[in-house]
């Protein structure tokens, strides 16, 4: 078992070797001329203003979340699908079948919640204008 | 820690440079400063007729990444200042083109009171392209004069002499 | 329905007599002179009223007539609901060119005005935000008056080139 280890420990030194080389070469070879206006910050050409940190919107947040929750479900299916084989064999398989599907349904449910709301919606509708009362209707050209 | 401009003339010197230069030749990413109608003739250049990615040549939106300026369009005296910080933005080895008239020298535009009269009154440019707009062929060709011109160039070895053309 | 200039006119100066001057040329080009501070009256009353509804500022722009001593705001106006247009013209004191803004009426002018306190220093009185859009923000002086003299250059950078073709 020790061998496999040193199979590793080459692995990493050849990586640490092999990225030392290149940027240690590179340190070597290219010109280096730091000037003020080329360290500055890239705003586009205008000079750099305000903090870089600012408030972003809410609904990466929320994109984010819902990834979370199903990836995380996805997960507890994987050892499941790994041992139904077995389960199947013993005469189960339908019992962990419709466990499963009871697990994905109760996921499901909230699926929809969160669709029927609008929160998967990246950008909301706003209620479009109502023609004034006595013109007639615009038509295209 | 750098070895650049200090070593003698020598055949392992040279030819390291001349490595050096080929890699840096072939594979010019340049930043698309596109600002008027000249854009769209560089655009075409980078598109499938007169391709440039066959030259190694990939288009990049900022400076920081990229080795070539290419102005393409009318400068004017508000964008100046910008195009001055962008290019002092890139890092080094860095060259410039100046893409049609309008950047060369002001061009049809000239005399108007918010032109600024060519790109080379801001940064130092290595090959101007004459047209208006200037063809994909163009284009090409003076990018492959700049590759000829990085081909000259000499890193390790020490600059005793301005670059000229070697034998 | 649609209205042609007479009638505009007509309805125009019964509702604010001799605020609207005469209806000068014809056709396309039929115009009327409003004074410079009731514009804004004016706007909001050719935008709500169910007859006239020019609910588009198609273009506001301005000329620059220094032997009469006025520079002059022209309001280029459209109806999609009835179809028709009319322009109306203002003129300010060169000295002192100040213009109640029509901004409130029609948002587009927004931008427009500040084009016109850019490029000739009209002022526009009421607007939300005037400030330069077109030339930068340290520019000295309007470029589309008649008598702007272009300065030496900006920031460092000459504003005039010297000829390559003059023998």
């Amino acid at each position: 078992m020790l061998y496999q280890f040193a199979n590793v420990f080459v692995f990493f030194l050849y990586a640490v070797i092999l990225c030392a080389l290149m940027l240690g070469l590179g340190a070597l070879l290219r010109p280096s001329n730091p000037q003020p206006s080329k360290l500055s910050t890239y705003e586009c050409g205008e000079p750099p203003s305000g903090p870089a940190w600012i408030n972003f919107n809410i609904r990466f947040y929320l994109v984010a979340l819902v990834f979370v929750i199903f990836d995380v479900e996805l997960a507890f299916v994987y050892p499941v699908v790994a041992v139904f084989k077995d389960w199947v064999t013993k005469g189960q398989g339908a019992f962990a079948f419709l466990e499963l599907g009871l697990f994905l349904a109760i996921l499901m449910i909230g699926l929809v919640y969160v669709w029927a709301k609008g929160d998967l919606e990246w950008l909301k509708r706003i209620p479009a204008e109502r023609p004034h009362p006595g013109e007639p209707v615009r038509r295209a050209a | 820690m750098s070895l650049i401009n200090t070593a003698p003339e020598m055949a392992l010197t040279t030819r390291v440079d001349d490595l050096l230069n080929w890699t840096r030749k072939s594979s010019l990413w340049y930043m698309m400063f596109g600002l008027a109608c000249c854009a769209i003739e560089m655009m075409q250049t980078g598109g499938p007729r007169a391709d440039l990615e066959r030259f190694g040549m990939a288009p990049r939106a900022t400076p920081r990444v990229s080795d070539v300026i290419i102005v393409s369009g009318t400068l004017t005296l508000k964008m100046a200042l910008r195009t001055k910080l962008l290019y002092d933005q890139m890092p080094e080895p860095k060259y410039a083109i100046s893409m049609g008239s309008c950047a060369n020298c002001g061009g049809l535009f000239q005399l108007a009171y918010s032109v600024c009269d060519g790109v080379d009154r801001v940064i130092p440019v290595d090959v101007y392209v004459p047209g208006c707009p200037p063809r994909p062929e163009a284009l090409t060709e003076g990018l492959i004069k700049l590759q000829e011109k990085i081909a000259q160039e000499r890193w390790l070895v020490r600059k005793s002499e301005p670059v000229g053309v070697r034998a | 329905m649609a209205m042609d200039a007479a009638g505009v006119h007509a309805r125009l100066r019964e509702k604010f007599g001799d605020v609207v001057g005469p209806l000068e040329a014809s056709g396309r080009n039929a115009s009327a002179t409003i004074v410079p501070a009731r514009i804004a009256e004016v706007g909001e009353f050719l935008k709500t009223d169910p007859a006239l509804r020019f609910d588009c500022l198609s273009n506001l722009s301005g000329v620059d007539y220094p032997k009469q001593g006025h520079i002059q705001i022209v309001y280029h106006l459209f109806s999609y609901p009835h179809r028709h247009a009319f322009v109306l013209r203002v003129n300010a004191p060169r000295d002192n060119p100040q213009v109640a803004t029509v901004s409130g009426v029609w948002s587009h002018a927004d931008w427009q005005e500040r084009e016109a306190f850019d490029l000739l220093g009209v002022t526009f009185d009421g607007h939300p935000d005037l400030r330069r859009i077109l030339m930068p923000e340290d520019w000295p002086g309007h470029p589309l008056r008649k008598d702007f003299v272009e300065p030496e250059s900006y920031h460092g950078i000459p504003t005039s080139r010297e000829s390559l073709l003059k023998a």
